[in-house]
């Protein structure tokens, strides 16, 4: 038992770490703007007391390391600054912004990942039939196109074309459940069939590996019915690497939201970045980079700890 | 040569459709100026004509021609991905095959920095490096390199120390052969199959990637054509009924089907070679 | 060897197998890999398949049972298994066949073990699956099995994991659970292949004990005859998917009709005659040398071995003896952190990496597995010709000549083999390739490191011969490492034995391989098979007078 606790500490102080790093990145990579960053935003033509003062505002005058102590220290207490497009509470921004997003990134996985598994796991029971090639020929084509393309061919086909969804997504803190779920219907179905594809593929990869394990030739070999074949002895040994592949996609769908956001018109924290990204509104861009990548993190640590946690050998050493 | 012929006849039909269309795009890539009807950046019409004898695929939002911004979009998207997949593998490959060979610190500080690049998710951290330094193409081609070479590393990397612990590069030290002998005549060499297949994912990916970034408008600027942004301009007519946008999108899929059919293809054939 | 007073060839058949063909799947095309084999298996009978890699053996014992391995399938021929037609019965009717009247015991048990289950669990799964048990009673009788076949703790050794266990046990648990359901049939498919020879014999000794005793028949596949020998009744020979010769066991050994059968029989019976100089200074001096991998145990402790100039050393030990560490120290690919290794007379420095090019020449390794011995991307040519250029500087045409040398002291047409590939020889051409390698470079020493283990015994007794004439001609030493007694007894001058890193016996070969010797030498010697079919029982009944 202590053999697995330690490997799941040593993972999460691993995890731990990863995040500070990460934070350290983002924080330095304003660091390396040539020139100043007050006068980048106030423009040349701003008057000296002026851009000191805003640079007094944005903490400028401290040396690095403290001013990345004081940021931190902040973000960890909810408060993340100001914008500087419209000097609005970032943390008030974000947090109703990354509700959504995660509403949305929630109802894609709800329906995808059931999905996928159910397709994966048939796809590679029943390997080279007809239904094998052809989902495997229509997986590659969604993985391979981008999401706005699936986007734009769902709003031209069920939006405009058939009237059944709305082409924009417009989601308040307002709107109820029931209404929520019309509303974000189509960004929900893009996001679902680019992850269903690589999802399905990744589990058909994975299944069919473990099928060729020696104990799964013994197993037929004793003469037991292929149900019990899969369930009692193929998926035992299936949890690590399916957990893996849900947890990989579940991080792809974080991040493959941003395009949707944009696409559907969708209040998330993915349109928000790309809006302060193209205003170089830096505080807000460096609070929703740390909110994904802090999500990102923590997604892939709990798939290393329940690999850790499902590693039959480990659960019983010698 | 003959063995390329035959394993090209036994190969499936998706693989041969597949280079039919890289083949197909590589040639409008290299012969845009001579094959497009207008300028690049030629306006010659009015905002969104249809389809007609004039311009056969209609005029985008400024009055230019699709048929020649699609032509040259070809040209530049693709071209952009392939620079920055090459610059990729070079930084990926040197750092794994070093990491590999040299062991000990090496490639323990660079598995760690790796570690750490890979942890946010490369959308994310692009968008943060390209609001910093800019969107002019070498910057979008440098940061898409360094945060693609992570991937290429972890892979040169696992493929390498198979390699490395086989007897035959054993022999090679035994013998007292030197670093640049033993990766250049004993790793390379049998790291070559996944390495290309590797490429043409890698590719694939770059090229989705840069088309979002346009999409979004922090990738390829305007005036030059590029795909996604093509899609982004001219996506208002989509609500008029108008699929004339969804060319260029359609564009990008249908190359990246196309490389993944061929690369599957690959990966197939190569692995029943090894058994 | 079977209980039942009734004489073989008058009891009733269980198993016919006539005309039996089949085709395996490589790149698309199937090829005939078994070509028309007939077989006939009464009950009780034990049937010992033997042939070397490629006859056919496994295949042919799983197609008793009606099942072919992906990419193989029966194409022509009938299986008959107590009256009932297999080749004509659905797969349903065949799947409750498998497990309640025949079973199977794999090679390897640690693969063949679900690693998420208990072993008591994969036991009882045949019987309660089957409906022939319930759960408690399955549970009682496998701690009855277990016990019948020697293992530790019978009563709770089923609540392990199988990684808990070790391989000999495991193969045991296998057998065990292969009786469950007291099968008419049970095919052993190479179960000892994997296992030290010390382990082998208890092994061979349990199955044959448990078969005996439920009077159940068996196939028993394996590519040792003297193996062979101590199990079946009767044995089939197979070569390339054909039957070369079969008969009653006594009787073939006996007098074996076939030629290859013959040779079979003969394999390791070849001595070579002493050479080179016992009272020169040694070549190679390895004193006191002790190491382990990193901050570990140590993995050789206080070894000691001399090799004399023009003789060939044999270094003999089981798994996890250090015999191969040995040779990682004598060339620096691991640094020893005590005592020194000396090559006529100076002392090398421990690590590879500080030592010179002219040190380097003079000694030589050629490797277990001929497949990742050789570069498969390169050419023979290249192959040869590197050490060449780069030990002896020889460009051109002057390399060429001497590359086309060696390919004939190997014995292999220079025209035939230069321009090859490795993917495109055997297991023995390519290990005679590694030895060309070897020897361009013009070594002194040459480091064997269990060069036969791999290759197919007939294939093997070649390359020992062939290395045993280049000795005669190059006056070469060799520090010949392995686990095969036989292959010691054939070409050593001197032996070592080694047991967990530690040096038990050494000296001249006549010495250490006649008593008086070491406890341990003489448990090694005498767990060898030999073709005598009443060696096990011999054996047997000799360590437990000792008690």
């Amino acid at each position: 038992m202590s053999q697995i606790l330690t490997m799941v500490a040593q993972r999460l102080a691993l995890g731990l770490l990863t995040l500070i790093a990460v934070s350290l990145i983002i924080f330095l990579a304003v660091e390396l703007l040539p020139g100043d960053l007050a006068e980048a935003i106030l423009g040349q033509a701003a008057l000296p007391d002026t851009v000191a003062a805003f640079r007094r505002e944005l903490r400028l005058d401290l040396p690095p390391h403290e001013r990345y102590f004081e940021w931190l220290g902040a973000m960890l207490q909810g408060d993340m600054g100001r914008s500087l497009a419209n000097n609005r509470e970032i943390s008030e921004l974000i947090g109703v912004r990354f509700g959504n997003t995660l509403f949305l990134a929630a109802y894609a996985a709800i329906i995808a990942v059931p999905l996928a598994l159910f397709l994966g796991v048939l796809a590679a029971l029943y390997r080279n039939s007809l239904y094998d090639r052809a989902i495997n020929v229509v997986t590659l084509s969604s993985i391979s196109s981008p999401e706005f393309f699936v986007a734009y061919i769902l709003i031209a086909w069920l939006a405009n074309s058939l009237g059944w969804f709305p082409s924009i997504a417009n989601v308040n803190q307002d709107t109820d459940l029931l209404e929520r779920l019309y509303r974000a219907a189509l960004p929900a179905m893009t996001m679902t069939l680019v992850v269903v594809a690589h999802m399905m593929r990744m589990t058909r990869a994975s299944i069919i590996n473990l099928l060729a394990s020696p104990y799964i030739e013994m197993a037929n070999l004793k003469g037991l019915s292929r149900m019990r074949v899969i369930v009692h002895h193929a998926l035992p040994n299936a949890w690590a690497p399916i957990i893996n592949v849900i947890v990989l996609n579940l991080a792809f769908l974080i991040v493959g939201v941003v395009v949707v956001e944009v696409v559907f018109v969708y209040p998330g924290l993915g349109q928000l970045l790309i809006d302060s990204v193209s205003k170089r509104d830096i505080p807000v861009v460096q609070a929703s980079c740390l909110i994904f990548a802090v999500t990102y993190i923590l997604l892939n640590l709990t798939a290393d700890v329940l690999s850790i946690l499902t590693n039959p050998r480990l659960m019983h050493p010698k | 040569m003959d063995a390329i012929v035959k394993s090209l006849r036994k190969a499936p039909p998706t693989a041969l459709f597949g280079m039919l269309v890289i083949l197909f795009y590589v040639f409008l890539a290299i012969f845009a100026p001579v094959i497009s009807p207008h300028g690049e950046t030629e306006i010659v019409g009015d905002q969104f004509e249809p389809w007609g004898d004039a311009f056969w695929l209609g005029t985008d939002n400024l009055g230019r021609d699709m048929a020649t911004r699609l032509i040259y979009g070809a040209r530049n998207t693709i071209g952009i991905a392939f620079v920055t997949t090459c610059l990729a593998f070079a930084i990926g490959i040197t750092m794994g095959f070093l990491a590999s060979t040299l062991g000990g610190w090496v490639d323990q500080l660079a598995s760690r920095v790796v570690d750490i690049l890979m942890a946010i998710p490369s959308l994310i951290f692009g968008l943060l490096l390209l609001s910093i330094f800019g969107t002019s193409v070498l910057s979008l081609i440098i940061i898409i390199a360094v945060l693609d070479s992570t991937r290429v590393y972890r892979l040169s990397r696992a493929v390498s120390q198979g390699i490395v612990v086989m007897d035959y590069v054993e022999v090679s030290r035994l013998r007292g052969e030197g670093l640049w002998y033993i990766m250049r005549h004993e790793i390379l060499p049998n790291a070559m199959a996944p390495l290309v297949a590797e490429f043409g994912l890698r590719f694939c990916f770059v090229f989705l990637f840069i088309s979002a970034l346009s999409f979004l408008g922090l990738g390829i600027q305007p005036p030059t054509a590029d795909w996604g942004s093509m899609v982004r301009d001219n996506a208002t007519l989509i609500t008029f009924g108008d699929l004339t946008p969804l060319l260029p999108a359609a564009s990008i899929a249908l190359l990246t089907v196309g490389v993944n059919f061929v690369v599957d293809w690959f990966l197939h054939k190569s692995s029943g070679l090894r058994e | 060897m079977s209980m039942d007073q009734t004489a073989p060839e008058q009891r009733e058949v269980l198993v016919e197998m006539r005309g039996l063909r089949i085709e395996g799947q490589s790149e698309d095309q199937w090829n005939e890999i078994v070509h028309g084999v007939d077989v006939t298996l009464r009950r009780g009978e034990v049937l010992g398949m033997i042939g070397e890699s490629g006859a056919g053996k496994s295949t042919i014992g799983l197609a008793s049972m009606a099942f072919a391995r992906p990419g193989c399938r029966i194409s022509g021929g009938t299986v008959t298994f107590d009256g009932m037609d297999l080749t004509a019965m659905p797969e349903a009717e065949k799947r409750k066949l498998r497990g309640t009247q025949i079973a199977y015991v794999a090679q390897s048990a640690a693969a063949s073990f679900n690693p998420a289950h208990r072993l008591i669990d994969q036991y009882s799964e045949m019987p309660v699956q089957h409906g022939v048990l319930d759960r408690a009673t399955a549970e009682t009788d496998a701690v009855d099995l277990f016990r019948r076949l020697k293992l530790p703790e019978p009563e709770t050794i089923g609540f392990r994991y199988p990684h808990q266990v070790s391989g000999g046990q495991l193969q045991r648990a296998m057998t065990a659970m292969a009786m469950s359901c007291k099968p008419d049939l049970i095919i052993f498919d190479e179960p000892t292949t994997a296992l030290d020879v010390t382990t082998q014999i208890e092994v061979l000794a349990a199955i044959r004990d448990v078969v005996e005793q439920f009077d159940t028949a068996a196939i028993y596949i394996a590519h040792d005859l003297a193996v062979v020998a101590q199990m079946a009744d009767r044995i089939m020979v197979l070569r390339h998917g054909n039957l070369v010769e079969e008969g009653d066991a006594r009787a073939m050994l006996a007098n074996p009709r076939e030629e290859y059968t013959r040779q079979l029989l003969s394999v390791r019976s070849f001595r070579k005659a002493a050479t080179g100089d016992a009272e020169q200074a040694p070549l190679l001096k390895v004193e006191g040398v002790t190491a382990s991998y990193g901050s570990g145990p140590k993995v050789l402790d206080d070894v000691s071995v001399e090799i004399g100039h023009a003789r060939t050393v044999a270094v003999v030990g089981e798994s996890g003896s250090g015999k191969s560490t040995l040779a990682r120290v004598i060339t620096g690919l691991l640094p020893l952190s005590e005592g020194s290794v000396s090559y006529k007379g100076e002392v090398q420095p421990p690590r590879l990496k500080d030592r010179g090019r002219g040190h380097l020449q003079t000694m030589q390794m050629i490797y277990q597995m001929p497949d990742t011995a050789l570069n498969p991307k390169q050419r023979i040519r290249e192959i040869i010709g590197r050490p060449l250029s780069f030990y002896l500087g020889m460009t051109g045409a002057k390399r060429e000549e001497r590359t086309r040398e060696l390919l004939s002291l190997i014995e292999l047409e220079p025209d035939d083999y230069i321009d090859r590939l490795p993917g495109e020889l055997s297991g023995g051409q390519k290990q005679r390739i590694c030895i060309a390698r070897a020897l361009a470079a013009e070594p002194e020493l040459i480091i064997c490191d269990e060069v036969t283990s791999a290759l197919d015994q007939l294939v093997a007794e070649e390359v020992l011969k062939l290395l045993q004439k280049l000795q005669d001609d190059l006056h070469v030493s060799y520090m010949f490492i392995t686990h095969d007694l036989a292959t010691v007894r054939a070409i050593a001058d001197d032996v070592v034995v080694m047991l967990q890193g530690k040096v038990v016996e050494s000296g001249p070969k006549d010495e250490v391989m006649t008593p008086p010797h070491h406890d341990y030498t003489e448990l090694l010697l005498s767990s060898v098979p030999e073709m005598d079919p009443d060696w096990l029982t011999r054996v047997l009944e000799t360590r437990q007078a000792r008690g």
